[in-house]
């Protein structure tokens, strides 16, 4: 739990017009942490998101990743280097099969290009990595065919075939069933386990509450609170945020 | 019953097109017909520039009206180079096409640089502006190009009833250029990342695809055989103006033969191109004159586009699938 | 330098017309996301009904409009209700572009049938007429040209921004899916508003036919400028476009007067290329997108 952080953010800034999404936002992800990123709507969770791996571009602040300075972020390296994302509304190649989208996800750069459509490689790992998710079954489907269920699945296995240092989820329990969250939460904990970081934002707060140890919360673009998820359900300032005070 | 499908499906194919090759080959010395083997000819030709085409309008979903300008760029680089040297045998005309395709491409892929900022209708428009770029180019530098006036290069001294037999091989050779092309990126991690960015190209770069290679190398694919077809038909016509060098009817046409055999697959655009084509020419032979062919030119198209957008071949191949899953 | 003066107001008022044109596809753009590649042609249709009017009984181009227009807005219409609105939903944007280029393909094949192919300009009494003000040329068709632009595009803004049908297409531009839950007729707003587009384009083309000479398939060389006028504008902006094409026509008509008359369609899309390299949303997408 100690030494430098995974992910450094510092006084990250984002406008859009005249509106400040995100304001001065600055906090750390330790090592091997599930680490909850929580706040009321509105609060600048998804835009952070956004500027941390590149989505966006930020107006001011500073990114260090893994011991180094991200001076401009850009979605495909740093996924490259370890840094890799879900997103809210889960996204996945509805024309490639399931065992494909795995080999995409593989992070291989221009050099690759010519290799095979599927390497021996990729097929192996992605096949034991849909075991470890379940769905192996689906291996040959076009990943169109899968439910939403499935598709958060998938979209969340792919990016394993990068061997991530840092995962971030965007809502990855929203719009799922009650199995469904209790598949994902026992995949993040096992992941964590083997070393992966999490940074999560999530609305369903039992579930913040049961997984995520630090937990940070933003409100109006800014950290209003940072510590381990009883001590900050009781802060007056994160009561006052969440009931709108 | 289902061991014999299933060989069919293994062998099948592959027999099916080495019996269709040998057609190909055959076709120009069994007719006897110049005219025969001039549709021929442009048959390949479009079948060619459709597959070519397919590889960044189908496979990555980037559908460029600009294809017309490169097709017309390997006619000028043709024929300017040939003005003033003698064609000797004929056949060295031939022998200059490789670097021009490759040299047309090199300059495609700052061109496919900027406008692929840009994605699909949006792109759609700069490539069709790209290519009146072009065609206005070629009519005021009047040095380089001869403006309206045209550029000639020598005629090919062939004897004249099997004239078109040396235009009509290179076709062929151009068309199984393509093939292969489209077959290697089909079965290549290239074709692979294509269809992510088709799919959902944010999200493709977002888990490290390199986009960008991925594009431009299609794109740059799909020039070389499209500057090539445009060598080879400059030979053929010994003589081009800018307004038939660079056509956008040409860049329609590739467009309408890949939609109507089937977008993103192997043969969907040859099968287009076997429809169209043929038909094509015989409507501008019937109707030429009175361009009546222009209409029914539109009429098809807009019929394809209505009853069958996704092409003849994606369309029969749901069909077989859901029988399939009934059976 | 009178000669670079004399060119910004030729410029000027060629941009007049160029935004009359161009507004007919940003309308049709902004209503429905279709980039309608037969604009050039149906202000080419326009221009030969124009002048088949003036030759065979002698109608004033001017007055032409009144005939013409609700001739184009009903084929116009009729594109987009017969030929557009079936599309396939997943890529009816690109769809609809290759249809509207087929749309394109028949009226010019259309054209050359009945009129064929030789070029020809639509001449009443006054189209050499000019007036000399301040010393300088200008031309009393290209002025009153301007001046139809003006009023024409006028009627479009009070139309769209004082009138229900207008609400209705704004609100259709903005959020179809939020508009069509508030009661908004979309498909038929958007026959309406394409039928609008190319009501404009009867304008358009009579002015087009007394000032160059047209043949069927000049509708390609109006294309290419619209396209650039349209992108530069921003796509689906009618503010963005009028600006554009009064930035177009002046450097085209600059260029022309101190380069060469050759280049000056090049200046259209050197400006465009330079567009897309600094800013890919056009000079004015970002702030005037479907604000129409």
């Amino acid at each position: 739990m100690s030494g430098p952080p995974l992910l450094e953010v510092r006084a990250l800034t984002k406008r859009f017009g005249g509106v400040t999404a995100v304001d001065g936002c600055s906090f750390a992800v330790r090592r091997s942490t599930i680490t909850g990123l929580i706040g009321p709507n509105g609060s600048g969770k998804t835009t952070v998101f956004n500027l941390v791996t590149g989505h966006l571009p930020a107006d001011s602040g500073q990114l260090v990743f893994d011991g180094r300075p991200v001076t401009r972020p850009d979605p495909g390296r740093l996924y490259r280097r370890g840094l890799s994302r879900t997103f809210q509304q889960p996204r996945v190649f509805g024309e490639l099969t399931v065992l494909e989208n795995m080999s995409a996800a593989a992070g291989h750069d221009w050099r690759a290009l010519a290799g095979r459509r599927l390497s021996a490689r990729d097929a192996a790992r992605g096949d034991a990595l849909l075991a470890e998710f379940g769905l192996s079954g689906h291996r040959d489907t076009p990943a169109a065919e899968l439910s939403y269920g499935q598709r958060k699945l998938l979209e969340f296995a792919a990016l394993l075939m990068s061997e991530p240092a840092l995962v971030l989820l965007d809502e990855p329990t929203a719009g799922v069933s009650p199995a469904m969250v209790a598949t994902i939460e026992r995949h993040v904990r096992a992941r964590n386990t083997s070393g992966t970081t999490f940074l999560l934002v999530e609305h369903d707060m039992g579930l913040v509450m049961r997984l995520c140890d630090p937990v940070i919360v933003l409100d109006g673009g800014t950290v209003i609170a940072e510590g381990p998820p009883d001590d900050v359900r009781s802060r007056p300032r994160v009561l006052d945020a969440y009931l709108g005070g | 019953m289902r061991r014999r499908l299933g060989r069919y499906r293994r062998y099948g194919p592959g027999l099916a097109g080495l019996a269709g090759l040998a057609a190909l080959v055959v076709f120009p010395l069994a007719v006897s017909a110049p005219w025969l083997v001039t549709v021929g000819l442009f048959t390949l030709m479009y079948a060619a520039l459709a597959s070519a085409w397919n590889l960044v309008g189908g496979y990555a979903g980037y559908p460029s009206l600009g294809h017309a300008a490169f097709f017309g760029m390997g006619a000028y680089a043709e024929a300017i180079w040939w003005t003033h040297r003698t064609a000797g045998s004929g056949y060295g005309p031939f022998w200059t096409l490789p670097p021009i395709g490759l040299a047309v491409a090199a300059v495609a892929v700052p061109v496919a640089w900027i406008a692929m900022r840009t994605r699909t209708d949006v792109f759609a428009i700069v490539t069709i502006t790209f290519l009146f770029v072009v065609q206005t180019l070629a009519f005021n530098l009047r040095g380089l190009t001869g403006g309206a006036q045209g550029v000639a290069m020598p005629v090919a001294p062939f004897t004249p009833a099997t004239f078109e037999r040396p235009f009509y091989y290179a076709m062929l050779a151009l068309l199984l250029l393509a093939l292969a092309m489209s077959y290697g990126v089909l079965h290549s991690r290239l074709g692979l990342a294509l269809t992510a960015v088709r799919g959902d190209e944010d999200k493709a770069r977002s888990v490290g695809v390199p986009v960008g290679a991925a594009k431009l190398t299609a794109f740059a694919l799909s020039v070389v055989v499209t500057a090539m077809a445009g060598g080879v038909w400059a030979y053929y016509l010994s003589f081009i103006y800018p307004q038939f060098a660079i056509d956008p009817l040409l860049s329609i046409g590739m467009v309408l033969m890949v939609f109507l055999g089937g977008r993103g697959t192997l043969w969907g655009p040859v099968l287009g191109a076997f429809v169209v084509a043929p038909a094509q020419q015989y409507l501008a032979y019937r109707f030429g004159a009175s361009q009546l062919y222009l209409l029914a030119y539109a009429a098809l198209f807009v019929v394809v586009m209505l009853v069958m957008p996704r092409g003849a071949l994606p369309t029969l191949r749901d069909r077989i699938r859901r029988a399939e899953a009934r059976a | 330098m009178h000669e670079a003066v004399q060119a910004v107001i030729l410029g000027v008022l060629t941009g007049g017309v160029y935004a009359l044109m161009a507004s007919g596809q940003t309308l049709i753009f902004g209503v429905m996301k279709v980039v309608n590649l037969a604009q050039g042609a149906l202000v080419i249709l326009a221009a030969f009904l124009s002048h088949s009017l003036f030759t065979a009984w002698g109608v004033d181009p001017f007055l032409s409009v009144l005939i013409i227009a609700p001739l184009m807005f009903a084929l116009g219409a009729a594109v987009q209700w017969l030929l557009l609105r079936p599309l396939h939903q997943d890529d009816a944007a690109l769809l609809s572009l290759l249809v509207t280029f087929a749309v394109a393909l028949g009226i010019e094949g259309a054209l050359t049938v009945v009129y064929h192919t030789d070029y020809r300009t639509t001449r009443p009494a006054y189209v050499d007429r000019s007036w000399r003000i301040a010393g300088y040329q200008v031309g009393e068709v290209r002025l009153a040209a301007f001046a139809l632009s003006l009023i024409t595009l006028g009627g479009l803004w009070m139309l769209l921004s004082r009138t229900r049908f207008g609400r209705s297409v704004r609100a259709t531009v903005q959020n179809p899916v939020a508009a069509r839950l508030l009661g908004v007729e979309t498909a038929r707003v958007a026959a309406l508003g394409f039928g609008l587009g190319a009501a404009t384009a009867a304008a358009a083309g009579a002015v087009y036919g007394m000032v160059y000479s047209f043949n069927p398939n000049s509708h390609y060389d109006l294309i290419s400028r619209l396209l650039s006028v349209v992108i530069l504008g921003g796509l689906g902006s009618l503010g963005g476009t009028v600006v554009a094409a009064l930035v177009m026509g002046v450097a085209s008509s600059l260029v022309g007067a101190l380069a060469s008359p050759v280049w000056s369609d090049f200046s259209f899309f050197v400006v465009l290329l330079a567009v897309l390299l600094l800013r890919p949303q056009g000079l004015f997408g970002a702030r005037l997108r479907g604000a129409l």
